[in-house]
């Protein structure tokens, strides 16, 4: 019996633990039909896990769920979530980069054992057209999804979601979204947005999982937070400010987050200069930094600022350059990421998974990496200094929990940031280069990442060099803010200019001056 | 206290930690568990032949050279690299050996001096190849081992040489300490010297991060491509070292029984790494894991099964080990990600 106005899900008191740790805590949580619905929480709040239970991956230890008002026993089975007309996009999302858009939009329907023996390719293709045109989108189904840019595969996977609920014809389902827009540019964000808003206008409800709070009140209707497992509130989107949505994400007020500090520390000596460096991207950028400052990078994706970092410490060849750090100069041509580090300059890269750790081995061996010959006396190894030294430096950067012997991996993604810092501040870095400090970090983890960088900038005179396409973080972050365009500097931000907005208008100003450069 | 006391003594703060701990403590000393069952097992069938000394004496000492050719390779596996060359190698060094010794009338000190020396060299351009070539390891170690495997032939002129210097045979297998041939002590030292470097020393940490994460290896100022080819070179020393006790085991060098230690020690290697501590290539593990192959042979042999039984021991060896870790790991990173 389906009930117009029953819930398309809804799901009460569930709870699920591991060993000691309760990932979910009695946690209510209901979708209506036609609705955008958003799930906010820091890493480890439980998201992951509400999700994984109703794809079947993870036995709940209590709790109901309806479907459409009818009752469905937990846990499901394995797929059986399809049968019920949910469908998942997960951040990889899925597809097959080798095979064409049509082999991966009709993957489920190829897999199963089929009636016909021979494929139609012709046909195939034809519906394929069909399908793409019904969601408004233009894809050529033979090409491969490798050569599709990410937005492009993002919406192929949604389609074919939304798809795979239309075929179990069950009325127009649940499609979750899990942070399906962290690898794309805000110009991709809007497409995918508005792909969601008319399959939610036709009738699908939508579960929205992200930790951008900016996204989540752009698309979403009512929002659902969730804290340490348990349901913080569900609350309209429209009636909640920002401030109220981080403070109960994070369960505390933060001043520290709405009051930026833009030092103005023009008048302190200088202390690092780059001359003329030139990249993949960036041709003859010079710009100097003061004692003690926090300089921001900033520009659209490719305009060059995020090679900056990793041309400075010599993991990316420059072709041309000079660094000058305290009075030691060092021709970059020839920069190695060893004589860096000889230099005591620190580069925490990006990518935390392949460039930054190593998530299999243990926690403590990852961050004393970077300080072996500390505790070698020449004989042996000193294990139970390092993992005793190890212990306090965890603890004291607030890495949770302060287990050297963990596997890296096992922690959040805030956490592993944390545990990173923590490996490069015990070298005291002259120069420390970031890129993306926090990227796939939450909320509370970013406020403590600021404060660290802060006093480190502030107290020890330490420079940093902070890249990234987050403008709000380094609105917050940054003494000063140089925007790239097209492999140049574009303009120099300071004081009040620094804000979210503008810098984001300088970097498409930016792109926008070049495209009329080339033209003339 | 070692590491694994620590671990226990931080679980009892947690109810899921000591479960986690037991658990991990049953899998370090698994092998070795299983090792004394196939002991008892085959105790209890042919307790005549057997539970005698002479039989263990055999195991520890005949198989001396093939824990030396395990250990060789594990420096390249912690590096992430794989040499294939290693059974070729020492039968490089053993024939140089054999030849300079027995029929150019080399001092026996100058021709084991050369031996190793021939191991080093194939290292040194072993790791070129794979380092500065960027050529992937597997097919040029591969490569490398067949062009090393027809020099052999080329020098031999396919002859078995024997009538080596009698000083190398008492130095390996004639004579004895309790009672166990001479080469069963050599490779336990080599084992220890080389469980000291991976644990107790900056270069061990160094090589298992470059073969764990390159690029984390690479921004943390570790000199990747040194170390990577380092650990090439020493592959080819200690597959050389392995040779040298071949000659002295045998009193002869010939020109292709080398290639058949290949397999078992790639499954020694992998065996040992989930054990002592699983998860890693490690010395000690990879020595139990070649006795408790050599064991189940040996006592399979005596049951009067064939000799093919060598062959699918050791194959089914290698596979179920690599199928073990990968279990392993994938359910620590399963475990890694249910946060």
């Amino acid at each position: 019996m389906t009930d117009a106005a029953a819930p398309r899900v809804e799901i009460r008191g569930l709870s699920k633990s591991f060993g000691g740790t309760r990932a979910l805590r009695g946690v209510d949580l209901t979708v209506l039909p036609g609705e955008v619905h958003g799930l906010l929480g820091e890493n480890g709040s439980g998201k992951s896990t509400l999700i994984k239970v109703l794809a079947g991956f993870h036995d709940p230890d209590a709790g109901e769920l309806r479907v459409d008002g009818e009752p469905v026993p937990l846990p499901l089975a394995p797929g059986q979530f399809r049968k019920l007309g949910m469908s998942f996009v997960h951040q990889d999302l899925g597809l097959v980069e080798s095979l064409t858009v049509l082999e991966n939009l009709r993957v489920a329907e190829l897999a199963v054992p089929s009636s016909r023996l021979r494929i139609s390719w012709r046909r195939e293709r034809a519906r394929a057209r069909e399908t793409f045109e019904r969601y408004g989108l233009r894809l050529d189904p033979t090409a491969t999804v490798a050569a599709l840019k990410p937005v492009e595969r993002a919406l192929l996977a949604i389609v074919r979601a939304l798809e795979e609920i239309r075929a179990v014809g069950r009325g127009h389902g649940l499609l979750v979204l899990d942070e399906p827009t962290v690898f794309l540019p805000r110009e991709g964000v809007d497409r995918l947005f508005s792909l969601v808003r008319s399959a939610a206008a036709a009738g699908a409800s939508i579960l929205f999982v992200s930790h951008d709070l900016d996204e989540v009140r752009e698309i979403t209707d009512r929002v659902t937070v969730l804290r340490d497992g348990a349901v913080v509130s569900t609350v309209g989107t429209a009636d909640t400010s920002e401030t109220a949505f981080v403070e109960m994400i994070i369960g505390r007020q933060l001043a520290a987050l709405t009051e930026p500090v833009h030092a103005d520390l023009s008048a302190r000596k200088l202390a690092v200069s780059v001359r003329g460096l030139s990249g993949a991207t960036v041709r003859d950028v010079s710009f100097d930094i003061h004692a003690g400052e926090i300089l921001g990078l900033a520009g659209l994706i490719g305009s060059g600022f995020e090679e900056v970092p990793y041309l400075l410490y010599g993991a990316r060849p420059a072709r041309a350059g000079r660094l000058e750090v305290d009075g030691d100069a060092f021709d970059l041509t020839g920069m190695t990421p060893t004589r860096a580090n000889q230099a005591r300059l620190a580069l925490i890269p990006a990518d935390r998974k392949t460039d930054g750790s190593v998530a299999t081995l243990p926690v403590g061996e990852n961050v004393a990496l970077s300080v072996l010959d500390r505790y070698f006396n020449g004989v042996a190894l000193q294990r139970r200094r390092m993992a005793q030294e190890t212990r306090t430096l965890l603890d004291s950067f607030d890495v949770r929990p302060s287990d050297p012997t963990l596997p890296y991996g096992a922690l959040s993604g805030g956490n592993q940031q944390k545990a990173l810092l923590a490996k490069w501040f015990q070298t005291s870095p002259r120069l420390l280069l970031l890129d993306e400090p926090t990227q796939g970090v939450d909320v509370g983890a970013r406020a403590q990442i600021f404060e660290l960088l802060r006093a480190a900038a502030a107290e020890h005179g330490m420079e940093i060099v902070c890249a990234s396409s987050d403008y709000e973080q380094l609105a917050l972050l940054c003494d000063r803010v140089i925007v790239f365009g097209r492999g140049r500097i574009w303009r120099e931000l300071s004081g009040d200019e620094i804000t979210k907005e503008r810098i984001i208008e300088q970097s498409y100003a930016a792109m926008a001056a070049d495209v009329e450069g080339v033209v003339a | 206290m070692t590491a694994a006391d620590e671990r226990v003594a931080e679980s009892s703060q947690r109810d899921d930690g000591r479960s986690r701990n037991v658990g991990a403590l049953l899998e370090r000393f698994a092998l070795l568990g299983a090792w004394g069952v196939v002991i008892v097992v085959f105790g209890i069938l042919r307790p005549d032949t057997f539970l005698t000394s002479s039989n263990f004496s055999t195991i520890f000492g005949s198989q001396a050279v093939l824990v030396v050719l395990t250990l060789a390779l594990l420096a390249p596996l912690t590096a992430g690299d794989y040499d294939l060359s290693v059974a070729a190698t020492m039968g490089l060094a053993a024939m140089t050996l054999a030849l300079l010794n027995v029929n150019h009338g080399w001092p026996l000190a100058a021709a084991i001096a050369a031996a190793l020396a021939v191991g080093v060299v194939v290292g040194v351009i072993n790791g070129a190849i794979v380092v500065f070539a960027e050529i992937d390891s597997l097919i040029a170690t591969l490569g490398t081992s067949t062009f090393i495997s027809g020099v052999i032939l080329w020098m031999s002129d396919s002859q078995t040489i024997s009538g080596v210097s009698n000083t190398l045979i008492d130095a390996v297998v004639a004579n004895r300490l309790f009672g166990i041939p001479l080469a069963f002590y050599y490779g336990i030292a080599l084992g220890l010297v080389m469980f000291y470097v991976f644990e107790y020393m900056p270069l061990g940490r160094r090589l298992l991060f470059v073969g764990r994460g390159r690029s984390v290896a690479r921004l943390t100022g570790i000199r990747v491509s040194r170390l990577r080819w380092a650990a090439f070179v020493a592959s080819g020393a200690i597959s050389a070292f392995a040779g040298v006790l071949y000659v002295g085991t045998l009193g002869s060098a010939d020109p292709t029984s080398a290639l058949s230690f290949l397999l078992p020690a790639f499954a020694a290697a992998f065996l040992g790494a989930t054990t002592i501590m699983p998860g890693r290539f490690n010395p000690l593990g990879s020595i139990a894991a070649v006795y408790f192959l050599v064991t189940g042979i040996t006592g399979l042999q005596l049951l009067g099964v064939q000799t093919f039984v060598q062959q699918l021991f050791y194959g089914g060896a290698l596979v179920l080990a690599v199928a073990l870790s990968q279990f392993a790991r994938r359910r620590d990173a399963a475990s890694a990600g249910a946060a």
